[in-house]
C-alpha cells in the first residue's frame, strides 16, 4: 500500500487541514516512509488475538442519568461562551450553511 | 535565599523547613520567581508564569502552616504545570496558536487536587504542541532548552516541566506521558521522572492527546518526592470514566524498603544495536549496583519490543485526529473566516492553528482510520498492543520490576531529528511498550556522560504495583552514589 499525493489530498480533506501542494508532497513523502515502516506489523500473526483499545478493565462505570455540573465554576450559558471566538444572542455563531 | 539552597531542594527538605517556620512559602516563591525572571529567557521553559496568583497562594498557605491545621507535604511548595492542565482562570495553550487566547473556566482535576494540597504554582509550561513529540521543538511558543547545553534538546513533549526542575525553576512539576513524555525528558535533563499506571491519576481537564495512553506524573528531584506528588494527585475521579476506582494506597509507605529478595528483570529486547554505548555500559552499571543490594537478576523477554513504535504511532495518531476534531474554530479556539463558508472556516481555522507536527499526526491518523485502511492499520495495530500487554503479564511471573534503558542516547542537538519525523519516533522505542501495556514507569539519574550529559534508568513496574516500582527506585537513588544532579547555568 503506497500513498499518493491523492491519498493525502483526500485524507488532508477528510481531516478538515488545508494543505498547499508543498505540504503536500512534503507529507506523502513523510507518511510513505512512516507506512513502510510501520508495514512490519503484517509479520505478525494476530489469528485469533483480541484488540486493546484500553488497559482498564472492560466495565465501564454506570451512573443516574441526571444533570450535573462538572465542577462547580462551569455552569451557565456564559461560561460555556466565554472562549467562543463570535457569539450572537447567546449562542455561539457560524456561517450561514443553507442557502 | 540562595540559589545553591534551591537547587539541591526537595520537597521533603523544604517542607521540613516549611513547619519549623525556618523559611516561609511566600520568600520561597520569590526567590523561585526571582530565579525564573533571571534563567527563563535563555531555556524558555515556561510559557506563562503566573506571579501574582503564586503569591496568594503561598501566603495562604503560610497561613495554613501558622494555624497548624490541615498541613500537607506540598503546603507551600512552589511546582508548575505542563501548559495542557486546565488551570481555572490562567491561559492554557497546549503550546498551539489554536489555544494561544484559550482560558478554561476549570481546573483540571490534578490542578485542583495540587491546589488543595495547598502546593503554589508558579506557572505554566513549555511542551511539544498537544504533546506531539520528543524533543520541544513542536512548540509555538519557541524550542525549550536542555540547561545542560542550550545547544541541545531537553527531550519531549514535557520538555518544559523536566528543565523546570533540572534548572531548579520549581520544586517539582507535572508532565504527561502518552509513549515517553515524562521518562524520556526527565532522562535527558537529569531528574526523577514518574508515570503511573493508565488510570491511576485522573484525565479530566487534561487536554487530550491519545486517550488510551495519556497519564499525567511528577518531575522531581528524587524518588522520595516523586511518590509524595503521586500521593497528592492519585485517585479516582467520577469525571474520568477510565480512571480506576481502587483507593490509591501511601506510595511513601514501603521506599525504604529496599531490593533484598526483588527480582529485576532485563529484557534483552532493549538492549540492542543502536543503543549508545556508554548509555549501555551506565544502565548495566545501576542494574549491579541493585543486584550488590541483594535483587536477583533475571534476563526477561518482550519479544513484541520490535512493534512497539509502529503500533504506537498508529494507535496514537489515530486517537488524535479523533480527538482532535474538537478543534473547528466555533465553540473555542483560534477562528479563522475568510467569508467562504463553514468548511473553509474549519479548514482555514486548523490550518492557521496547528503546526506541521501536529497535522503530520492528525493526517497519519485519519488515514490509518479510513475506509479500505482500518484493518491493516488501526486494528491490525491494536491487536499487536494485545501481544506487547501480554508480552508484560508473561515477563512479570518471573519479576518484580523491569530495567532498561529510558532512551537510546543522551540528549540530541536542536534541530538534528527535526526534519525526520521516523528518526524522531524511534527515539522514543524504551519508553513506548509501557504505555501500551498501562503500566508504570520511572526514568531516575543514573549517571553524567563523558561529554557531561544526564543518562537515565528505567524501571517499569507490574500494573498498580507503583509502590514496589518506587521502593526499587528509591533503593537504587540511595545506593547509586549520583545523588542530585544540577546543570551550571
Amino acid at each position: 500500500m503506497s500513498i499518493t499525493d491523492k491519498d493525502v489530498k483526500h485524507v488532508a480533506g477528510l481531516a478538515r487541514l488545508n494543505l498547499s501542494s508543498e505540504d503536500t508532497s512534503l507529507y506523502t513523502t513523510q507518511l510513505k516512509k512512516i507506512l513502510a515502516h510501520v508495514e512490519k506489523l503484517s509479520e505478525v500473526n494476530t489469528e485469533g488475538v483480541p484488540p486493546t483499545t484500553s488497559t482498564v478493565p472492560e466495565a465501564r462505570p454506570m451512573r443516574e442519568d441526571e444533570a450535573k455540573p462538572l465542577r462547580e465554576s462551569l455552569v451557565g450559558q456564559e461560561c460555556a461562551l466565554e472562549n467562543a471566538p463570535a457569539t450572537k444572542d447567546g449562542y455561539f455563531t457560524v456561517p450561514k450553511v443553507i442557502e | 535565599m540562595d540559589n545553591l539552597l534551591l537547587e539541591k531542594a526537595t520537597i521533603k527538605e523544604l517542607s521540613k523547613k516549611l513547619s519549623s517556620k525556618e523559611i516561609s512559602s511566600v520568600e520561597l516563591t520569590e526567590a523561585y520567581i526571582s530565579r525564573i525572571k533571571e534563567l527563563n529567557e535563555k531555556l524558555n521553559c515556561f510559557i506563562t508564569v503566573t506571579e501574582d496568583k503564586a503569591l496568594v497562594a503561598a501566603k495562604a498557605a503560610d497561613k495554613r502552616i501558622k494555624d497548624g491545621s490541615d498541613i500537607t507535604p506540598l503546603t507551600g511548595i512552589p511546582i508548575s504545570l505542563k501548559d495542557i492542565f486546565t488551570t481555572k482562570g490562567v491561559r492554557t495553550t497546549c503550546a498551539s496558536k489554536m489555544l494561544g487566547n484559550f482560558i478554561p473556566p476549570y481546573d483540571s482535576t490534578v490542578t485542583l487536587k495540587l491546589k488543595e494540597a495547598g502546593a503554589v504554582i508558579l506557572g505554566k509550561l513549555n511542551m511539544d504542541e498537544f504533546a506531539m513529540g520528543s524533543s520541544t521543538e513542536n512548540s509555538a511558543f519557541g524550542v525549550t532548552k536542555n540547561p545542560w547545553d542550550t545547544l541541545r534538546v531537553p527531550g519531549g513533549s514535557s520538555g518544559g516541566s523536566a528543565v523546570a526542575v533540572a534548572a531548579s525553576l520549581s520544586t517539582a512539576s507535572l508532565g504527561t506521558d502518552t509513549g515517553g513524555s515524562i521518562r524520556q525528558p526527565a532522562s535527558l535533563c537529569g531528574v526523577v521522572g514518574l508515570k503511573p499506571t493508565y488510570g491511576r491519576v485522573s484525565r479530566f481537564g487534561m487536554i487530550a492527546f491519545a486517550s488510551s495512553l495519556d497519564q499525567a506524573g511528577p518531575f522531581t528531584k528524587t524518588v522520595e518526592d516523586a511518590a509524595l506528588m503521586l500521593n497528592a494527585i492519585a485517585g479516582h475521579d467520577a469525571q474520568d470514566s477510565t480512571s480506576i476506582n481502587e483507593p490509591p494506597p501511601d506510595f511513601t509507605e514501603k521506599l525504604e524498603n529496599g531490593v533484598k529478595g526483588l527480582r529485576i528483570g532485563v529484557p534483552k529486547e532493549y538492549f540492542i544495536e543502536g543503543l549508545n554505548k556508554e548509555v549501555e555500559d551506565s544502565v548495566r552499571a545501576a542494574i549491579a549496583i541493585l543486584e550488590k543490594q541483594g535483587a536477583e537478576v533475571v534476563e526477561v523477554s518482550l519479544p513484541h519490543t520490535e512493534y512497539a513504535v509502529s503500533v504506537y504511532y498508529l494507535i496514537a495518531t489515530a486517537e488524535a485526529s479523533s480527538n482532535l476534531a474538537r478543534f473547528d474554530g466555533i465553540r473555542y479556539g483560534l477562528r479563522v473566516d475568510n467569508g467562504e463558508g463553514l468548511f473553509e472556516l474549519y479548514k482555514n481555522s486548523r490550518d492557521a492553528g496547528f503546526g506541521a507536527e501536529v497535522k503530520r499526526r492528525i493526517m497519519l491518523g485519519t488515514y490509518s482510520l479510513s475506509s479500505g485502511y482500518y484493518d491493516a492499520y488501526y486494528k491490525k495495530a491494536s491487536e499487536v498492543r494485545t501481544l506487547i500487554k501480554r508480552d508484560f503479564e508473561e515477563a512479570f511471573k518471573k519479576c518484580d520490576v523491569i530495567a532498561t534503558p529510558t532512551s537510546p542516547s543522551t540528549a540530541f542537538k536542536i534541530g538534528e531529528k527535526a526534519s525526520d519525523p521516523l528518526t524522531m519516533y524511534l527515539s522514543d522505542i524504551f519508553t513506548i511498550s509501557t504505555n501500551l501495556g498501562g503500566n508504570p514507569g520511572i526514568s531516575i539519574p543514573c549517571k553524567i556522560s563523558n561529554d557531561g550529559l544526564p543518562i537515565g534508568l528505567q524501571l517499569i513496574g507490574k500494573s498498580m504495583d507503583e509502590t514496589t516500582l518506587l521502593q526499587a527506585a528509591n533503593a537504587y537513588e540511595k545506593h547509586s552514589g549520583v545523588g542530585i544532579i544540577t546543570p551550571k547555568l
